[in-house]
């Protein structure tokens, strides 16, 4: 059966026919045609997925679109402005924190999250909040130096680079 | 004066990645697209006595469901890529591997039915309806087992399940005579568990037949579009290759996952002509564990032996190589040409022999993972020289040196002409040794060891100094071996009319970043702007043809190709330069993106001369217009990088829970064109080369269930289980390749694996557990039942 419901999608609002079952994900990629967000697996565990949902991060494949009805919702294409990179993507591009890109969208809205709670963590800290999120690029170790880079920034710092 | 080689510059295909803008398989939709869903057999071993599509069929959405029947006899299914022979001179067993069985699933994951629907949603529903008389056999699933008489078949006409068997090396009496003479014998059975390679990117392909004009389109998450062509065309599906094109647009990691030709690929090309509209199949996580080529699964014998003074006599190993139940493309190369000949590592063992028995079982196809072949060499060996030197009472670091192979830089000096075949090229095993040694403050740690041991902490160093073989070539001894392709590059160069220039490679990025690395050669070389590059890739109708990405051979073999490009610019511009400047070639010379006269300040730039090029009223007379030139590249032997690599474990007593508390790499790759690219390929492969230690392995239960065949029960490495890396590199150039590059794709994970496991034993050692072995993964379970002993 088909449900109406109302999305803001990256500031944008939309109204999009569902059907009960179908994933908040699914409904990005293939409705609102938003691919950068990705499915990388079917147990909620890898995090390309992940986007924000009223503020707060969601594995956009644990949630049916359904549930998201009235909420506001950012992807990776919403994050920067029309031009330029938001100082987490640009944290992740000087610090080589992707590879073949996958998991990236899913990293960085990650990021983003850790960032509004904990504007200035611990190498620790980082990785324990990338627990959701699997690369399999890049050994995380330039994942961990993109978000102390961007976190710099975010704070008001003047980011170094270890490269 | 180089700009950008050997400079860190930023990926330049970083911004589509991070903007949500990169463009994989299962991005694309195309006009009138349906949705595939394959039916897959849970059984690792069934008849199909009978299958019922009619409730499918009728099912909402669905457009079409097919079966084996439904596939012309004429499609056998798809081929392997390398021929490997019996010891007897046999042609090994090449049994099929069908687009959809017909009378019996040998894997859990084989391709029973496909069901086309005008959604996914619907596909899947409607999959649910089609009824399998299934009838269930025993199954075989470890590569010795599958050997012994009585093992159940895979195929009936292969018996005991051999593919093949092979050796190489010395004569196994001279050998096992000098094991029998040795002062020390160290000798361990090793296990070399099966890996799934998770690729974040499910794999993917769309098929697209049109009508009007008789052609294929494949888009596909492959890192060899112009070899899935060939193979697809040629072997599969009978095509004719002009009229059929093979795409691999952005690609989510490889790892050696997508470089094979997949059944998939071909099945929807050909039921994409049945219905005369594309069809898309993605693989959601469960297929990809299922049927993604696995890795490793080799079970070893090895024995080594040495003499009084701790110099290594002999060297002895037999593996058995699981293959699974189908050979998929490269898989006979694996445990034979990238394994056995690696085995003489970087020590001056004198005599080698290495046999090797590869079998079929009922489980999924196992092929080239991240090193293929090499890290099961180096695990061996590695293992053995850390195990040796606790044995004889020797620090594992002195053993090392004692038996390394001196340094050559294999211009001045010859290469190392080695027991199992290879030459090595260039290389100073000492100064990775050294390196680490420093990098590590290996004096102190011992100190610091010894104290710890005192106060029941458990802390343990391991080493691995390995050498791996890259850029595999040149084709014509690869064909001596056994390869069905030809491992050359091409790459075209087309200097624009205003001195833009694209570049179209052979190779494949899939997180490499070539788009980046190979601009920057070119604008070195030809003196023009990094922006003034374009690389182009992964698209059959806009290159010529590849041998895609794997082997880390990228830049030792597309690269040089490239190169070879360029130095024809180069000779055709300079001709069109002395043209115009009234002058001899000879007197001229080009730097910074002119040519100029020698000695004078008369110069022409590369943009007027490629303008002339296209525009040639004042032109020498009998050059013909343009500047466009393609080049294959063939190497004259195969890259050889090595390097060291040192674990520091410690281990809790109270769980066996072993954390992994700094892991130093030294690795020597050749010249490096951008550290900080090369740094990320180090760091992804020590990631996966720790987790098999540590985390990974599939688990098959004497049914063939796949029994971990998920996110929630395979372990995959997260942030938290690593420290930062520390790592370094040396500079040995290769001396057969024009950038004198070796490559760096696969060193970490060759590296990795066997320090930490060797950290692990150390630790145990020093306190007073004297353990040979532990199974990978070193789950707490199995290392606190090693320090009961």
């Amino acid at each position: 059966m088909a449900h109406q419901i109302s999305l803001t999608v990256n500031g944008k609002q939309q109204q999009l026919e569902v059907e009960a079952r179908d994933l908040l994900v699914d409904v990005l990629r293939e409705k609102c045609r938003l691919t950068g967000t990705h499915v990388g697996c079917d147990t909620s565990s890898c995090g390309a997925c992940v986007v924000e949902v009223d503020g707060l991060s969601v594995k956009s494949c644990t949630l049916t679109a359904v549930q998201a009805d009235g909420g506001s919702v950012l992807t990776v294409e919403g994050l920067a402005g029309s031009d330029g990179l938001h100082p987490i993507q640009e944290g992740f591009k000087e610090e080589h924190g992707l590879q073949c890109g996958f998991c990236t969208p899913g990293m960085i809205m990650t990021a983003k999250d850790l960032l509004a709670r904990n504007p200035n963590p611990t190498e620790h800290e980082i990785r324990e909040a990338l627990e959701g999120n699997f690369c399999r690029c890049t050994g995380y170790h330039n994942i961990v130096r993109s978000i102390q880079y961007a976190a710099a920034k975010m704070r008001g710092e003047t980011p170094v680079s270890a490269s | 004066m180089s700009k950008y080689i050997g400079k860190s510059i930023k990926r330049v295909e970083d911004k589509r990645f991070l903007t949500g803008k990169g463009n994989y398989t299962d991005d694309m939709v195309l006009p009138q697209q349906t949705y595939a869903y394959i039916v897959r057999s849970p059984y690792a071993h069934a008849k199909v006595n009978g299958i019922d599509i009619s409730e499918a069929q009728k099912a909402s959405g669905v457009v079409a469901v097919f079966t084996g029947k439904d596939i012309p006899e004429s499609i056998a299914g798809v081929p392997a890529g390398w021929q490997v022979n019996f010891k007897n001179g046999d042609i090994m067993k090449e049994p099929p591997h069908p687009l959809l069985i017909r009378d019996k699933a040998r894997h859990i994951g084989d391709a029973v039915a496909v069901v086309i629907a005008e959604s996914k949603a619907e596909a899947k529903d409607a999959a649910e309806l089609v009824e399998v008389d299934w009838e269930e056999l025993d199954a075989v699933t470890d590569p010795r087992a599958a050997a012994q008489e009585g093992a159940p078949l895979v195929h009936e006409d292969c018996p005991h399940n051999m593919c093949f068997d092979w050796e190489l090396g010395n004569p196994k009496e001279e050998v096992d005579a000098a094991i029998a003479a040795a002062h020390h014998v160290t000798s361990l059975e090793f296990v070399n568990q099966r890996m799934i390679p998770n690729a974040m990117e499910p794999r993917s392909a769309i098929g697209h037949y049109e009508t009007a004009r008789d052609y294929y389109t494949l888009y596909t998450s492959s890192q060899n579009p112009h070899l899935i062509r060939l193979l697809m065309c040629a072997f599969v599906l009978g095509l004719p290759e002009h009229k059929v094109r093979v795409v691999a647009p952005d690609v989510g990691g490889g790892f050696g996952s997508k470089i094979f030709h997949y059944t998939e690929e071909a099945l929807v090309i050909w039921a994409s002509k049945q219905i005369e509209r594309p069809v898309k199949w993605t693989a959601e996580r469960s297929e990809s564990f299922m049927t993604d080529a696995h890795g490793r699964d080799h079970v070893s014998e090895a024995k080594m032996g040495f003499d009084k003074a701790g110099n290594i006599t002999a060297l002895r190993v037999n593996t058995y190589a699981n293959l699974g139940a189908y050979i998929s493309t490269f898989a006979p190369a694996v445990p034979t040409y990238l394994h056995g000949t690696l085995l003489q590592g970087l020590y001056t063992t004198p005599k080698i022999n290495v046999d090797v028995t590869a079998t079929f079982t009922h489980t999924n196809a196992v092929d080239a993972y991240r090193g293929a072949g090499r890290p099961e060499a180096t695990y061996l060996l590695e293992r053995l020289l850390d195990l040796a030197a606790l044995e004889m009472d020797r620090d594992p670091a002195e053993l090392r040196k004692q038996n390394f192979i001196p340094a050559f830089d294999g211009v001045t000096e010859p290469g190392y002409q080695t027991q199992v075949a290879l030459q090595y090229d260039s290389g100073d095993y000492h100064a990775v040794l050294d390196r680490g040694l420093e990098m590590v403050g290996y004096q102190d740690f011992r100190k610091e060891q010894a104290e710890a041991a005192k106060n029941g902490k458990y802390l343990g160093i391991g080493f691995s100094t390995y050498i791996e073989a890259c850029g595999i070539a040149p084709s014509a001894v690869v064909g001596a071996l056994g390869a069905r392709a030809g491992l050359y590059e091409s790459a075209q160069v087309r200097v624009q009319p205003t001195g833009k220039v694209s570049v179209y490679s052979g190779s494949h990025s899939h997180g490499q970043g070539h788009e980046t690395t190979f601009a920057q050669v070119v604008a070195d070389k030809l003196g023009i702007a990094l922006e003034d590059v374009e690389i182009v890739h992964g698209d059959s109708e806009s290159v010529a043809f590849g041998m895609g990405t794997y082997g880390s051979r990228s830049l030792a073999v597309g690269g040089s190709a490239i190169v070879k490009s360029i130095d024809k610019v180069l000779e055709k511009g300079a001709k069109i330069a002395a043209h115009k400047l009234e002058a001899q070639v000879d007197d001229l010379e080009y730097a910074e993106g002119k040519w100029t006269v020698k000695g004078t300040d008369r110069s022409i730039a590369f943009g007027d001369v490629s303008l002339t090029a296209y525009v040639p009223h004042d032109y020498p007379e009998g050059l013909e217009p343009g500047l466009d030139f393609s080049s294959f590249y063939d190497p004259a032997n195969f890259t050889y990088p090595f390097g060291c690599h040192i674990a520091v474990v410690e281990i809790d007593p109270e769980t066996g829970k072993v954390a992994l508390k700094r892991f130093v790499a030294v690795d020597d790759v050749g010249n490096v064109i951008n550290p900080m690219i090369v740094d990320g390929q180090i760091h992804g492969g020590l990631a996966q080369g720790i987790g098999q230690a540590l985390f990974e392995g599939a688990i098959y239960d004497d049914y063939g269930q796949l029994i971990n065949g998920s996110y929630m029960d395979y372990c995959m490495p997260r942030a938290d289980d690593f420290p930062s890396f520390e790592i370094d590199r040396t500079t040995t150039p290769c001396p057969h390749n024009p950038l004198g590059v070796k490559g760096a794709g696969e060193a970490g994970c060759i590296g990795s694996t066997p320090a930490v496991v060797n950290a692990v034993i150390d630790a145990l050692w020093k306190n007073g557990h004297q353990v040979k072995d532990i199974r990978m993964p070193l789950i707490p379970e199995r290392v606190w039942n090693a320090m009961q002993s």
